[in-house]
């Protein structure tokens, strides 16, 4: 097969092929920049979601957790965390995070552990908000279950 | 050695054999800890490994590409390095910077790190393999500029081939993609969508061109087969990186809060990215089949036809699994990623790098021939030990993901990710086994350095 194609040929697909790709994903790219604040209810992020997300970098939880299915497989996905163990309501959610919070590590002998990042409770209501918000994004109906 | 600067490529290529070392050992211990929650807790807590585990390969790699580099730049320009000395100063600023981050991962809590390293001031820190302070990324910029700046100086006053402009035009790529680790929008679905303007357009595009050059470069040294010929097949396949791997990154954007269009898009050019490393394959099964030499390193030749294999595994068979849009819908972040990542690093770019050690560092030990027989025959041993045990991880890891994807996916009796995790665990304490043998192998390949050469 390769014997019909020639190096000229060949360099021509590469770079004829390679800038035409590119310029249709650079064109995507500006069209699901300007989706990407609807989809996400950007109108929603309040100060207290951008708080929770710089927490959720600075104790670096995606080493551990996924969030919309990346991040690390350790511990459960968290996107949905909210539906999950706070059956989508925000008081339940926000009671059931203090809780969780403080009971870091629990003393399970080699269940996989959770380390104490000593916040406070502003700061967990902030991480609630921040995966309460995320949990409302549109992610073409990912997960596929509350428990995935 | 034709040239006298290549040798600087020695330090490179041990330094990044010496990390590989550490991350594989991190590895390990991960391994441990997913089966044995109190293991190393709270001492080293799961996320630190996994950072030090990937921030380590993806150091190792770039010392890998920048030995590679030295080593065929001046080969391939007919002439010395530009600056021999910036290549070492280059060296030992990396070298320093890449220690201090791991020493400040190990012993410094993540959250006093970016405190201390100025985060505040530009928030980088805390994604997903883009971990490093502030400034380790400004570090990482200043090397690979003065990477880009002596390679290019090189080619430019020398004789320019396919094989340096298509490595410029990756190593141009890493660097600008890079750039992108800087950038982090408030909102977390934008953040994630430049993110892999990095980590996808690395692996899966700009990074397949630095291993179709080594690789080239290297089938040329070893099979002696026409130039031509082989620039022939490197523009084919790099082509088809281009090709299905710009908008393969597609594949990323399925579920993540992107637009539905990139389920067709990343679905239809996805199902394309197994191409060019099937390409690699025959292209390195067909150059040892017409080679017009017999290089007495025969071992380097084994590698290459290894790593084309192991890619095409690793990358493109593994990856396909779970590319389409349907199937990743159930795969997205489960174990079958990491299955999928481990064979197609391996595969693609530690075993590109292990042949170009294995091609170009006996002729830096002053062994133009390779090493003696007895020597490839260890090194040889070592590659099927490493492959087996990479191969048995990947199996284990499959396994793993899909008892994930039936306990909590798929069905009625949906059970909980720490529940599932319980019912996977005799299947990691598989993965750790084969993760043993990958080290072990590594350790008879470090031996074969150390055989005596037959007088």
């Amino acid at each position: 097969m390769t014997e019909r194609i020639t190096k000229s040929m060949a360099k021509n697909i590469y770079y004829g092929g390679g800038t035409f790709a590119l310029l249709i994903f650079i064109a995507l790219t500006f069209d699901t920049v300007h989706q990407i604040p609807e989809r996400s209810n950007q109108v929603n992020m309040t100060e207290s979601v951008v708080l929770g997300k710089k927490l959720w970098e600075n104790n670096n939880c995606v080493g551990c957790h996924t969030i919309v299915g990346e991040g690390a497989y350790y511990a459960p996905e968290l996107m949905n965390v909210f539906n999950r163990r706070g059956a989508s309501d925000e008081v339940t959610f926000k009671a059931y995070m203090q809780g969780w919070m403080a009971a870091q590590p629990l003393a399970i002998p080699d269940r996989r552990k959770m380390p104490q990042f000593n916040l406070s409770n502003e700061e967990v209501d902030h991480l609630s908000d921040f995966l309460i918000w995320t949990s409302k994004v549109n992610a073409n109906d990912w997960p596929p279950t509350i428990e995935g | 050695m034709k040239y006298t600067s290549q040798a600087v490529a020695k330090p490179y290529f041990i330094f990044a054999l010496i990390l590989l070392a550490g991350e594989i050992l991190f590895g390990l211990l991960m391994s441990v800890q997913y089966v044995y929650g109190d293991f190393l807790f709270p001492l080293i807590p799961f996320n630190v490994l996994r950072m030090v585990h990937t921030n380590l390969l993806i150091v190792l790699l770039l010392f890998g590409f920048m030995g590679a580099t030295y080593y065929l730049v001046p080969e391939e320009a007919e002439r010395e390095l530009w600056s021999p000395k910036l290549a070492m100063v280059t060296f030992w600023v990396f070298v320093v910077a890449g220690v201090a981050t791991i020493l400040g991962y190990l012993f410094v809590p993540y959250a006093t790190l970016t405190e201390i390293t100025f985060n505040e001031l530009l928030p980088t820190m805390g994604r997903e393999f883009l971990e490093q302070p502030l400034p380790t990324k400004v570090g990482i910029v200043l090397v690979v500029v003065s990477y880009i700046v002596n390679v290019s100086m090189t080619v430019l006053k020398g004789r320019r081939t396919v094989i340096t402009t298509v490595l410029i035009t990756g190593l141009l790529g890493l660097a600008v993609f890079f750039l992108f680790a800087f950038y982090v929008p408030d909102n977390l679905i934008m953040d994630k969508f430049f993110w892999w303007f990095t980590v996808h357009l690395w692996v899966e595009a700009t990074w397949e061109l630095i291993m179709g050059a080594i690789l080239a470069f290297v089938l040329i040294k070893v099979t002696g087969v026409d130039r031509e010929h082989i620039d022939k097949w490197l523009y084919l396949i790099i082509a088809m990186t281009m090709v299905s791997g710009i908008l393969g990154t597609g594949h990323h954007f399925f579920y993540m809060g992107a637009p539905e269009y990139w389920l067709w898009i990343g679905s239809i050019s996805s199902a394309v990215e197994p191409l060019p490393f099937f390409l690699m394959i025959l292209f390195a099964f067909t150059m040892a089949r017409d080679r017009k030499i017999k290089h007495d390193n025969e071992i380097a030749l084994t590698w290459a036809k290894g790593t084309a294999v192991m890619a095409f595994i690793g990358a493109g068979v593994w990856g396909f699994f779970h590319t389409l849009a349907p199937v990743n819908m159930y795969t997205h972040g489960t174990q079958l990623t990491a299955a999928h990542g481990h064979l197609s690093f391996y595969g693609a770019y530690i075993m590109i790098v292990f042949t170009v050690v294995s091609y170009a560092m006996p002729i830096l030990r002053g062994r133009p021939h390779g090493n003696c027989e007895k020597a490839q025959k260890v090194e040889l041993t070592s590659f099927w030990m490493m492959n087996i045990g990479m191969m048995g991880l990947t199996l284990a890891l499959s396994a793993a993901g899909l008892v994930q994807i039936f306990d909590s996916r798929v069905g009625t009796d949906l059970i909980g990710f720490m529940e599932s995790a319980e019912s996977i665990s005799s299947i990691f304490m598989i993965r750790a086994g084969f993760g043993l043998l990958v080290f072990l192998g590594l350790l008879t390949y470090f031996y074969s350095f150390f055989v005596k050469e037959e007088a």
